[in-house]
């Protein structure tokens, strides 16, 4: 790969392990073709750069390693190094060179101080008690989950909790007590919270909406010192009003640079610290460069991410000869704080001469929305967004443009506003994190051939960082493909204008029951191979009846038809059910003496059950008799429906399981058996955190754990294998039960035809966050809808197969010719091989003497 | 049911009886044999009988008579079970080659006489015939 001798390869170290690091090295070795630049990477914390805006999300359910930002394969490349765990100790610059606390020495072509920040702590009496955290790295939070969850055990009374500081980090740092169940009080210096991003208007309205929530806010309050009882936080001072009793409090009053290493190097701090540097991120040391919350650049440091990014990549393209400057940080923010949209952007406070405001203010509804515009209303300069953030993604790149539109049409509920965006200039920035303009976004579609968000993602990294732009970038998706003639309506086929979605709820709330009716209302035409199996699942979903009956059998592809798997060579298998994997000695018995009989060539699939192969269409009712009367029944193979739920043994019998893992799964399996849905759904259980059922390769994986059952949900094997996502922590069987029961059937009621679990997550407005609302805290208000369809399913549920079998109408289907509905297929051929039937190729057809005519023939020997 | 199998040896312009109308579902199809040959029978929605090859010119599998029957704008079509190919029921034509070079199917006479119906010889192809093309 590399083409330069080593002696000609340089060495750039990097002090620092955050985010902003890591988008350095990933710039840098995405643009260094020639590998001039070998990096190593000093991360003082023990793991590597991980997403620190996320960190809040550790407290609702989130393990560390989701906070991953990225693969592992940019710290698997042989020329970049991350020691982790390993600070840098001192610079020496006449050397160039770094000593690092573990007492090596390492040479450097180039630095970069990527050290971020520390959390401030005011020097108020008491800040070092126990029970006095800061808010800062994933140790602080675990630091702090530990500490509550103590105390809660020894306390009687709810944990109460007070934060410093009601700016961004303050309220990030209240969401996460009262996810830990803390009674919590936030206490902001100013008059107002979130002074450095919102107005008056915006602070009082944010306000409310905490207060709404349960949090107490204490504003235009200053901390005097905080008593303890016996080393611990007991209690707060404040230099006026009432003390408070408190058993833990979080700092969050601010961030200071760490730029201790560029002080004993020399190198000069701006006022208020920060390494300064020039705008392209150099100190006054050539060979030395400071990015991110460390770096004071034209003049201040920058606290937010997408700045640091910006650094990242200027001095990436400086190393290897590029000439890159900084623009200017957009201070740009949206967040979801304590569940409230704040959003502030451009000239927010309306600082530039002659601007005028729009407000919108609902006390009721909990909005505040402002925009600042220029003296002739036409341009956009900034605005506020309380309580509703939607028109965020689509007024911040207009910032600095005509608006084009009366703004107060912007300022309405969503649905309401006219949808911009679409004619979006190309150089406007829609992803700032990643610094993607609307360009590059048409760019991805129209050169690069993306047509879906995933493959512009994975194109230009818009939306890949916080995701506040994604509803943007899916519009201009959506824009540019319908330009270039794609058909991205969502319409099924030529029959029907409706998406899948939109179709379910039609059938549903018309209670519509034959194609021929829905057609009629709502298609055109006679269907096709597209529109009729999703109608024909839709009706399935419903529990309208056998998949077989009438008319509803011509909807059906050819594996529901007869109920079987079709072959290449036109024959089929058969899949009897066997719940979680457990099946008696009888069973198997039984399964195999039917394929003895009927010379089926046999073997276990991934799901935990056994696949019969070689059975040809009329054979199938007489194979099934016999599997019924045995007490099998259809183990849906052939279906888009629930498949397997895979399980390990469990705690029955494993020296390590701690929950009944077996059980479970059998009862889920029952629970979900014939559930028609948009794709195959499989389903796993594992007794403990070995994960022997391989549980996140499922669509819904439980793991158990010693509390009750973590739920994941989103995860898929085949051609993109996706882990399932955390949904819940520690259920018990019944909670499990019922938010098993909403997620299916919300999907079921939502996800486009063909879209598998976890497309339909990645898709969903809002993500995983978003369904988490639906299915756990009914932010919808379906969830009763949810649970009677899915009691509906249950109640419904009947073995497809025996049905089939006690109708003579529907075994007539089974007839192979309807001239000889008993002659076989002479063209089917088997050939032996490991003691078993298969199809035989081409070749071997043609030297006909190896030749087995049809499976019952031969093989049963 | 009474097996009646058409005549292997009977002259190929003649039309053989199949089955009665009856014994086909609307809209799904069937597999017959006839003279010794594997033949698809669908009947659609307004009570039009095709017969095509029920050999599946993709994958060889005999299987044409397992596709869902639809249509195409005007065409009655069916979709091969085995890759979804999609054919115009009237004339063979395949209409959604599905990224492969288009294979036509065979056609066959088709008459229904007195509620039975009558197969005779397969058409000739006319792989220049795509309804609809310019």
């Amino acid at each position: 790969m590399a083409m330069l001798e080593p002696t000609a390869r340089q060495h750039l170290v990097v002090v620092g392990g955050g985010m902003v690091a890591r988008r350095l090295v990933d710039a840098l070795r995405a643009r260094d073709d020639a590998g001039r630049w070998a990096v190593t990477v000093l991360c003082e914390e023990p793991r590597a750069p991980y997403d620190r805006v996320a960190l809040t999300s550790y407290f609702t359910g989130r393990h560390p390693e989701d906070l991953a930002l990225g693969g592992q394969d940019l710290w698997d490349d042989p020329l970049v190094t991350l020691r982790r765990g390993v600070a840098a100790r001192s610079v020496e610059r006449q050397a160039r060179t770094v000593t690092t606390a573990d007492g090596r020495t390492l040479a450097y072509d180039s630095l970069v101080l990527a050290t971020g920040s520390y959390a401030a702590v005011p020097p108020v009496p008491g800040k070092d008690l126990r029970g006095a955290f800061v808010y800062r790295t994933i140790d602080d939070v675990a630091d702090l989950r530990a500490y509550v969850e103590g105390l809660r055990s020894e306390l009687d009374r709810p944990v109460r909790g007070a934060v410093v500081g009601g700016g961004l980090l303050g309220l990030e740092a209240a969401g996460a007590l009262r996810a830990l169940e803390v009674d919590t009080t936030v206490v902001e210096f100013a008059p107002r919270l979130m002074p450095l991003q919102v107005d008056d208007g915006g602070g009082e309205a944010l306000r409310r909406l905490i207060e709404n929530l349960g949090v107490r806010v204490r504003t235009g309050t200053a901390t005097a010192r905080i008593g303890g009882d016996r080393g611990r936080v007991a209690r707060m001072e404040f230099t006026e009003g009432e003390p408070m009793d408190v058993d833990v409090v979080i700092f969050a009053v601010g961030v200071r640079p760490r730029d201790e290493l560029a002080r004993a190097a020399g190198l000069e701090v701006g006022e208020r610290g920060g390494v300064v540097v020039d705008e392209g991120c150099r100190t006054a040391d050539p060979a030395v460069w400071a990015i991110g919350e460390v770096a004071c650049i034209q003049g201040r440091c920058l606290g937010l991410v997408a700045p640091g990014y910006t650094m990242a990549e200027i001095v990436a393209d400086r190393l290897l000869g590029g000439e890159g400057t900084f623009p200017g940080a957009d201070l740009s923010t949206k967040l979801k704080l304590l569940g409230v949209d704040v959003a502030s952007f451009g000239d927010a406070f309306a600082k530039e001469a002659g601007g005028l405001e729009v407000v919108i203010s609902d006390p009721v509804a909990g909005v505040y929305k402002k925009l600042v515009m220029s003296d002739d209303a036409r341009t956009l300069r900034g605005g506020i967004l309380v309580g509703d953030a939607t028109a965020y993604a689509a007024l911040r790149p207009m910032v600095g443009r005509p608006l084009g539109a009366d703004p107060a049409a912007y300022l309405l509920p969503e649905g309401s506003a006219p949808a911009p965006a679409g004619d979006l200039p190309d150089d406007a920035a829609v992803c700032s994190c990643n610094n993607v303009s609307a360009g590059a976004i048409r760019c991805a579609v129209v050169d690069a051939g993306c047509t879906d968000l995933a493959g512009v993602k994975a194109c230009t990294r818009a939306g890949t960082s916080c995701g506040s732009c994604l509803p943007l970038v899916k519009k201009l998706l959506t824009t540019e493909l319908e330009k270039s003639g794609v058909e991205v309506s969502g319409a099924l086929c030529e029959h029907f204008d409706l998406s899948r979605a939109q179709l379910f709820d039609v059938v549903r709330v018309q209670g519509l029951t034959t194609f021929s009716d829905i057609i009629g209302r709502h298609g055109r035409g006679r269907g096709c191979d597209i529109c009729k199996p999703v109608v024909g699942s839709i009706l399935a979903s419903l529990g309208t009846g056998h998949i077989l009956d009438g008319e509803r059998a011509t909807l059906q592809d050819t594996n529901d038809h007869v109920m079987a798997n079709l072959q290449k060579d036109g024959s089929y298998s058969v899949v009897p059910r066997i719940p979680g994997g457990e099946v008696t000695p009888e069973g198997l018995i039984a399964i195999g003496e039917v394929a003895r009989e009927f010379g089926l060539y046999t073997k276990i699939t991934g799901g935990q059950r056994i696949d019969l192969f070689g059975a040809r269409i009329e054979q199938l009712p007489k194979i099934w008799k016999r599997l019924v009367d045995h007490g099998f029944e259809s183990g849906h193979a052939y279906g888009k429906s629930l498949r397997t739920v895979k399980s390990c043994v469990g705690s029955t019998w494993c020296r390590y399981g701690v929950q009944d893992s077996v059980g479970l799964a059998i009862a889920l399996e029952l629970r979900y058996r014939g559930l028609r849905s948009p794709h195959k759904l499989k389903l796993g259980v594992s007794g403990c955190a070995r994960e022997c059922a391989e549980a996140r390769g499922k669509d819904v994986g439980v793991i158990a754990t010693d509390q009750g059952w973590n739920l994941y949900v989103g995860g898929n094997g085949g051609f993109t294998p996706r882990h399932a996502q955390l949904l819940a922590e520690d259920l018990d069987t019944e909670a499990l039960v019922r938010t098993v029961d909403r997620f299916l059937m919300y999907y079921v009621f939502t996800a486009d035809r063909l879209q598998r679990t976890a497309a339909w997550v990645e898709d969903y407005e809002g993500g995983l966050d978003a369904i988490r609302g639906v299915v756990l805290d009914d932010s919808l208000g379906i969830g009763a809808d949810l649970d009677a369809a899915m009691a509906a399913h249950v109640d419904s549920y009947e073995d497809e197969w025996a049905a089939a079998l006690e109708d003579p109408e529907k075994l007539r289907r089974f007839g192979s010719f309807v001239n000889a509905p008993e002659l076989p297929d002479d063209s089917l051929a088997y050939v032996a091989e490991r003691g078993q039937a298969r199809p035989a190729t081409d070749s071997e057809r043609r030297q006909s003497g190896v030749l087995i005519a049809g499976t019952t023939l031969e093989v049963r020997r | 049911m009474t097996v009646n199998l058409p005549d292997a040896e009977a002259p190929a312009s003649t039309l053989l009886e199949v089955c009665p109308l009856k014994a086909l579902s609307t809209e799904r199809g069937a597999a017959a044999l006839v003279r010794g040959v594997q033949v698809a029978l669908f009947r659609t929605f307004d009570d039009q009988v095709y017969a095509v090859q029920q050999q599946d010119p993709y994958s060889g599998a005999n299987v044409m008579s397992r596709g869902i029957v639809g249509s195409r704008g005007e065409a009655p079509t069916v979709a091969s079970p085995m890759y979804k190919q999609v054919f115009d029921l009237r004339t063979g034509a395949c209409l959604d080659p599905v990224g492969k070079d288009p294979r036509p199917l065979l056609t066959y006479e088709v008459a229904i006489q007195d509620g039975i119906v009558l197969v005779g010889a397969a058409r000739a192809v006319d792989a220049n015939h795509v309804p609809g093309a310019p």
